[in-house]
């Protein structure tokens, strides 16, 4: 039976593909069917929140069928998502349901590095915590306990540390990321960029991306606005050392030697300055240091960035003009993982004076200028009144001169015994920050977790770094937790709510529970928020609404303020001249530079290539890699080699490699990808990867570790941050055994 | 009852990026199984390095007029539906994959179920008045749903203004997907 189905299958497939080209409509094509299909996954109830899968904080709408999240779309009320998402928002039912998540507290019982653990109660997790910060406070001073943390709950764990005593608040997402791009705006225009940054895109003609590949970036409201601009016919010009999917987009694609971005940059400069193609009114009336600007790009001609950047002078001169054709409405995209060769302030430095050199800063199809709904904080009882010690993030004897937030991996190396530091760090707090792969130089990240007091991770999934902590504390997601609210300076202001859609599974517990119970424990109550919806009200309240209004709507609206220069807005620069500075008096008062200098970059040891990382639109690092959904678009990175060096090493597509830097550090195996859309001097993988956490099911072993491969970092002499494309590896053919593994 | 309507689909290749949100979107909204999709990604990089072009296209069910997999189903499940919308009916379809082997684009699976399964262009949200959740969901506006039987339609509008093509024009299966170039 079975097999005469089968023949008879065979046969009209292959019948039906014979004749199906100009066969007319049968008679079955009119019978009538009444079947509509329902797939059912509409919510009995619908639930504002916003999401955080990302950092973006987009307005979602989560539908809820049975106690159940069957899906979650887009809030077409809230500014960021305007009823669309990525795919990381659609996915986040993916991290809910994760099998794998941390489902109860766990106590070490091996050394730190092994994965075993005793179950145990809050109560008995959160004692402990308190009893070891009480100890390592007594011996060391509650300076010394750092919390590192990423993501929006960090909030309340950040008040309970402030409220304890430390100031050592550091985050990888601004020494490794973009730390380097704020500090160059704050120089030049008296004010970061920020997040979501302030950028007109939609209304731009002319947008150059240069270190940024958005659209795999998949920052949503940016990503719409950028089809936004497409569609009203702007034009772009990229430059990547990769056919990014915005180069494919691109009048213009310079696929630039890697590491030489400043010359180009200074080059551009050369041509609008010398072709006085600039806004003079706008560089007249905002900015100071323009003679010195001229005289610095004198000699800054195509001629000699064509040498170092690979790029004709030609197109150089006809990218300039073109960029300076559209303007004000020129926009050179500032980026945001920016942390690259070391010289990164500088380079942004460089990106910042182009933009003024444009007018685009507070002009339409530039940078506007943002308004926000102004939200009162409601103060806890006591205020913090200790005068908190400067972080040790620095070493003593490299002081850096233009500190922001806290340098992550200066914290990290505050930990490791013999640092040279004003005091050194003794116990971690680690929020939602997987900072094995966070942190560049993983091996000094192992050399601080052994030697460390006590180390507690806050989290929602059995991450790497969770396996060297003492205590893992499982947090509910962000789909079953209120957070603070959210209210960030954009085009209008707006205030949106995080809520739960469901009560949280497994026995983990709001960041905002467990502050305040460990504030309990430590005496601190008095400087915290205590119940979370009686906060989120009383802060409502001051704004004329509630915590019931804002439940059932999201988000609500501020009236709209003009942003932008066009609407009569004056903009102000809280820079020391009051202007925009393209010669910084800062930073040469500091010793360095006051006009962007180019280094060229070290060239790559014999036999090796460059190692570029960046992203994939449907992930978030490796915070998103173990979610089944996600991972139902994306498995596996995979490391994009030049098609013509491929050939000549004997690389197909699909072969497995082990990556080795030039230091012998190892990631993988990871698939080929051969590719013309590469240049031959780099290879390139997706960060978040190759996961080693055995929990990790998913995840683990899946593609490679980018962060393996950074063993060596270039220290920004501006703001301290990390550049980590320093490092050069070389593709060996994976062992059976290895890929089997 | 016919609505006289004729549904399509434009897909901007301008605008995608080829992120994948329409995927997961339709595998949300429709609870398609693991390991199958509806909807996926076409991205061709055709050149040689330095000189190269790109087209992003999502792809999905043509919803064709003439549709192959229609006219070879032996029991009837696969067919047109009003608006030219084509579907399976689960309850009729044996798994025979007559209608599998018949799509020049491959847009069928079998489903875990035993039914063959596909785009349905969300037809339970259309007929609602919604879009399909992959042109819901699109953070780029690449996707566009809409009648071309209206000439006011978006869809319409966009035939009528932009350069397009279908893909396999000469399986003859007159395809009501359309990709914007």
């Amino acid at each position: 039976m079975a097999i005469g189905r089968r023949t008879f299958i065979k046969i009209v497939g292959a019948s039906a593909g014979a004749t199906a080209v100009g066969v007319g409509l049968g008679s079955r094509l009119l019978a009538s069917n009444d079947y509509v299909p329902d797939p059912g996954t509409d919510g009995d109830e619908v639930i504002p929140t916003f999401c955080e899968i990302c950092f973006w904080k987009c307005g979602v709408l989560a539908h809820k069928k049975d106690g159940r999240i069957t899906k979650i779309v887009g809030n077409p009320a809230h500014p960021l998502s305007r009823g669309r998402l990525c795919p990381r928002g659609t996915g986040g039912t993916g991290l809910l349901y994760d099998p794998d998540r941390l489902k109860r507290p766990l106590i070490r019982k091996e050394a730190r590095g092994k994965q075993v653990f005793e179950e145990v109660s809050w109560d008995e997790a959160l004692d402990h915590i308190a009893a070891k910060l009480k100890e390592v406070a007594a011996k060391h001073g509650p300076e010394s306990v750092a919390l590192f943390n990423h993501g929006y709950g960090a909030s309340w764990i950040k008040a309970l540390v402030q409220a304890y005593g430390s100031d050592n608040v550091g985050a990888p997402s601004y020494a490794q990321c973009r730390g380097s791009r704020e500090k160059a705006f704050e120089l030049t225009y008296g004010s970061a960029v920020g997040s979501p940054e302030v950028l007109d895109i939609e209304n731009t003609r002319v947008l150059t991306l240069i270190g940024s590949h958005l659209g795999e970036n998949m920052h949503n409201t940016q990503v719409q606005e950028l089809a936004d601009a497409i569609g009203a016919g702007a034009e772009l010009v990229v430059v990547d050392p990769r056919f990014s999917t915005a180069a494919g987009k691109a009048r213009y694609w310079l696929p630039i030697r890697p590491g030489t971005d400043i010359a180009l940059l200074l080059a551009w400069m050369h041509v609008i300055v010398k072709e006085r193609l600039y806004d003079r009114d706008y560089v007249a009336k905002y900015a100071v240091g323009f003679e010195e600007l001229e005289k610095h790009v004198a000699d800054k001609t195509p001629e000699w960035a064509s040498v170092e950047t690979g790029i004709a002078p030609e197109l150089i001169v006809e990218t300039a003009r073109f960029i300076a054709g559209a303007r004000p409405a020129s926009l050179v995209h500032p980026g945001r993982r920016s942390n690259w060769y070391g010289d990164d302030t500088q380079r942004g430095r460089s990106v910042a004076i182009l933009n003024a050199l444009l007018g685009s800063w507070g002009r339409k199809g530039g940078f506007f200028l943002p308004t926000s709904y102004a939200v009162p904080k409601v103060p806890a009882s006591k205020k913090i009144e200790h005068h908190f010690k400067e972080p040790p993030d620095a070493p003593l004897d490299r002081p850096v001169p233009f500190l922001g937030e806290a340098l992550a991996h200066g914290l990290r190396d505050a930990s490791i015994p013999g640092a040279n530091v004003a005091y050194p760090i003794k116990a971690w707090i680690v929020y939602g920050t997987n900072l094995l792969q966070a942190l560049p130089e993983p091996e000094k990240t192992v050399k601080a977790l052994e030697a460390l007091d006590f180390v507690v991770a806050i989290d929602v999934l059995p991450a790497e770094i969770t396996g060297w902590a003492d205590v893992v504390l499982p947090e509910a997601t962000y789909l079953e937790r209120f957070d603070d609210l959210h209210a960030p300076p954009w085009k209008r202001g707006y205030v949106a709510i995080r809520q739960p859609v469901v009560p949280p599974l497994h026995d983990s517990k709001p960041g905002s529970w467990i502050a305040w119970e460990l504030g309990k424990r430590l005496g601190l109550t008095d400087y915290l928020q205590g119940d979370v919806e009686s906060y989120l009200d009383a802060r409502l309240k001051k704004i004329g609404s509630s915590l019931t209004e804002l439940k059932a709507r999201g988000v609500l609206l501020a009236k709209r303020e003009p942003t932008f220069i066009e609407e009569g807005l004056e903009p102000t620069f809280a820079t020391p001249s009051g202007k925009i500075e393209l010669f910084s008096k800062q930073l040469e008062d500091a010793g360095l530079p006051p006009l962007p200098q180019y280094t060229p970059p070290a060239p790559a040891p014999a036999g090796h290539f460059r190692l570029l990382v960046g992203r994939a639109p449907m992930h978030t690092f490796g915070r998103t890699t173990n979610n089944p959904f996600l991972g139902r678009v994306m498995r596996e990175n995979v490391v994009w080699l030049n098609a013509k060096r491929a050939r000549e090493l004997g690389f197909e597509t699909g072969d497995d490699v082990v990556v080795v830097n030039q230091d012998g550090a190892k990631a993988g195996p990871i698939k080929v990808r051969a590719t013309e859309g590469i240049r031959p001097d780099c290879v390139y993988m997706v960060h978040g990867f190759g996961h080693a956490s055995k929990e990790l099911h998913f995840a683990f072993s899946r593609g490679a570790d980018d962060s393996q491969l950074v063993t060596r970092v270039a220290i920004d002499p501006v703001m301290g941050g990390t550049g980590i494309n320093v490092n050069f590896v070389r593709l060996e053919r994976a062992a059976a055994s290895e890929v089997s593994a | 009852m016919s609505t006289g309507k004729r549904y399509a689909m434009t897909v901007d290749t301008r605008r995608c990026v080829g992120c994948s949100a329409c995927v997961l979107a339709c595998m949300a909204e429709n609870d398609v199984p693991e390991g199958y999709c509806r909807d996926w990604i076409v991205s061709e990089i055709h050149g040689e390095f330095p000189n190269l072009t790109q087209e992003i296209r999502s792809e999905r069910c043509m919803h064709c007029s003439n549709p192959p997999c229609v006219e070879v189903c032996p029991t009837g499940a696969s067919f047109v539906h009003d608006g030219g919308v084509v579907l399976v009916d689960p309850h009729k379809c044996t798994g025979c994959k007559a209608c599998i082997a018949s799509c020049p684009y491959d847009a069928r699976y079998v489903h875990p179920d035993g039914h063959v399964d596909k785009c349905t262009f969300c037809i339970h949200r259309v007929e609602r008045g919604d879009n399909p959740a992959c042109v819901s969901v699109c953070p780029t506006k690449a996707l566009t749903f809409g009648d071309l039987n209206d000439p006011t339609s978006e869809v319409s509008k966009l035939l009528r203004t932009r350069e397009y093509k279908v893909l396999q024009p000469e399986a003859g299966t007159e395809p009501n997907v359309f990709f914007l170039k």
